[in-house]
């Protein structure tokens, strides 16, 4: 180390003064933090029988899941903007000709892998129809990894599962 | 013959029973009062196995041990296998058997014993050199401590060997010198002489010698390897120190030797300078008892311990952990001429002292508590003043004055 660097910015420690040298400062201090704490309030939640709760389950990133529309059908319309955006690709959309008048396209399949997901939000900020939405159920769990890659059925049950709980979060109309 | 030996093989059994099944409660305590202090609930799944019974999570205890038994025991290829195996046995032994000499209780009625004998609480009974015992045993844990750093092969273990060795055997030193006053003042080496000395006065040896039992508590938590003197084995410095390369049972042994010490320190604390099984008003200080009063004894002894033991685990979240050189500095320039003060003090009040109590007219211990006081806070102040733990080991500056110009320009 050069002592006579120009870039050391020498700074002298605080003054202890005789409390601090004595201890006696430093010992009645860390004593009455210990004992503050030993009967303050705890944080724990007791897991199983007690359920942390989102502060806002409509901020709250948890299992995708795929809107319906009023119709009961899928609101999604294929365009790719969330498996394009999503940084992890999870995302697995195979498109198909749509059976409906109301647009050209409709996912055959849609797949997320929830194991790869880093529940980003980018799906959700990308889609242009709120199709995809993240919501706050956060304790998904599974015997084998494929049971972890969830199809448009499970993702659609997602909602059916939510929607009362949680309603979409933003009402925007369908395109074309 | 067979009956002294069929008594000590009882006690032996029952104390080491207790101490093995306090050790492994004291390892739940310890977590529960962590969590705790942590604002967190600690473990308290775990109770009868097999059923939904919680318990408090008491179960724990059992499920670590279980762990324990049934984890891998892995010696590593580069170690040095019989010192490997060595160094946990001789810590271990090392750390029970300082309870041969330690008095658990004062004695039974002679009405219990056979041949209308009183049972001393104690595994050996009258050994004249019990405190010597004590500290050559924890002389030899240094061993066990060495013996597996140096075995592992370890960089870590090893560098958490050399600050044990060194520490170790700097703060045998003030332990020692806050003994030598409590010698002093009851003529003895015996323990349970030492509690009888305090009973029968009445006034506990740290009323009398506070300077002596502060040098002594810091030495015992240093000796103990507690945090704020837990160098030797400082996970954030020395990923686990001496046992780093243990595993199984082997540091299970390590682990429990070091729960041992801390339920050492604390015994001696209690018989040395707070009486031992002696408290006012309840238990008495006469030499044969009847059981309820032994029972009260017995009591009152293990209360205290607990007491002090609580007071490790507090301790333990209330103040960083020193620096080696600072550690060393208080062993060497804070805590011995502390000690060196008292036992002058001391020595100088036995010759003395009731010459000058029946000058001034009060009572020879009540004197001597205000002198201890005295001594006390002139040493401790003097000890601030010279604050040998400040040590500034940063390098010279180069010139004060042009720092302080330039300070500010050119950062």
């Amino acid at each position: 180390m050069q002592t006579d660097d120009q870039q050391i910015l020498w700074i002298e420690e605080p003054e202890l003064g005789y409390s601090g040298k004595s201890y006696l400062r430093l010992f009645a201090e860390g004593m009455t933090t210990t004992i503050k704490h030993l009967f303050g309030p705890k944080q724990t939640i007791e897991s199983p029988e007690e359920r942390y709760q989102p502060p806002d389950p409509l901020l709250y990133r948890g299992v995708h899941r795929l809107n319906r529309d009023e119709q009961g059908r899928v609101k999604c319309v294929a365009c790719f903007l969330c498996a394009t955006a999503c940084p992890a690709h999870c995302i697995d959309i195979v498109a198909a000709e749509s059976p409906w008048p109301d647009r050209e396209k409709y996912p055959e399949s849609f797949t997320i892998d929830e194991l790869r997901c880093i529940f980003c939000g980018m799906c959700e900020e990308a889609c242009p129809v709120d199709a995809i939405e993240l919501t706050s159920l956060y304790d998904l769990s599974g015997k084998s990894r494929e049971e972890m890659i969830f199809d448009k059925e499970k993702l659609l049950s997602v909602y059916d599962q939510t929607k009362d709980a949680e309603p979409m979060r933003s009402k925007r109309e369908p395109l074309g | 013959m067979t009956r002294e030996i069929l008594e000590a093989l009882i006690k032996i059994a029952i104390l080491f029973g207790g101490l093995m099944t306090a050790a492994a409660y004291l390892v739940l305590a310890e977590r529960k009062v962590a969590a705790w202090i942590q604002d967190r609930r600690g473990p308290n799944r775990v109770g009868i196995p097999l059923t939904r019974f919680r318990l408090f999570g008491l179960g724990q205890p059992i499920a670590d041990g279980v762990k324990f038994f049934f984890k891998e025991d892995v010696t590593p290829a580069h170690v040095d296998k019989v010192l490997y195996w060595l160094a946990p046995i001789v810590l271990f032994t090392a750390a029970v058997g300082i309870y041969a000499v330690i008095p658990f209780g004062s004695v039974l009625p002679s009405s219990l014993g056979l041949e209308g004998e009183a049972i001393h609480l104690v595994i050996a009974p009258g050994i004249d050199v019990g405190m010597i015992y004590v500290f050559a045993l924890s002389g030899i844990a240094v061993y066990g401590v060495l013996l597996g750093s140096w075995a592992s092969n370890n960089k870590y273990s090893f560098l958490g060997g050399l600050r044990s060795g060194a520490q170790l055997i700097s703060y045998e030193l003030p332990l020692g010198l806050g003994l030598l006053g409590v010698v002093l003042m009851s003529g003895s080496l015996r323990l349970e002489d030492i509690i009888g000395s305090q009973a029968r006065s009445g006034v506990w040896n740290i009323f009398v010698q506070p300077l002596g039992f502060i040098v002594f508590a810091v030495a015992a938590f240093a000796e103990a390897e507690r945090l704020p003197f837990d160098l030797p084995e400082c996970e954030q410095e020395l990923v686990g120190g001496y046992h780093t390369e243990y595993s199984g049972m082997k540091l299970m042994l390590f682990l429990v030797a070091e729960f041992v010490h801390m339920v050492t320190a604390s015994f001696l604390m209690v018989i040395l300078f707070l009486g031992g099984w002696h408290f006012w008003g309840l238990t008495g200080w006469e030499e044969a008892v009847d059981l309820p009063t032994a029972v009260v004894r017995i009591g009152v002894l293990v209360v205290k311990v607990l007491g002090l033991i609580f007071f490790f685990m507090l301790a333990r979240w209330s103040w960083p952990r020193f620096r080696f050189d600072q550690l060393l500095n208080i062993a060497w320039k804070a805590l011995l001429p502390l000690g060196l003060v008292n036992v002058v003090v001391v020595a100088f009040w036995i010759e003395y002292g009731d010459r000058l109590a029946s000058m001034v007219g009060l009572a020879n211990k009540v004197l001597m508590a205000g002198v201890g006081l005295v001594a006390l806070v002139v040493a401790w102040w003097a000890v601030t003043w010279a604050d040998p733990a400040a040590v500034d080991n940063r390098p010279v500056r180069w010139s004060a004055a042009e720092t302080v110009a330039g300070r500010g320009e050119d950062v």
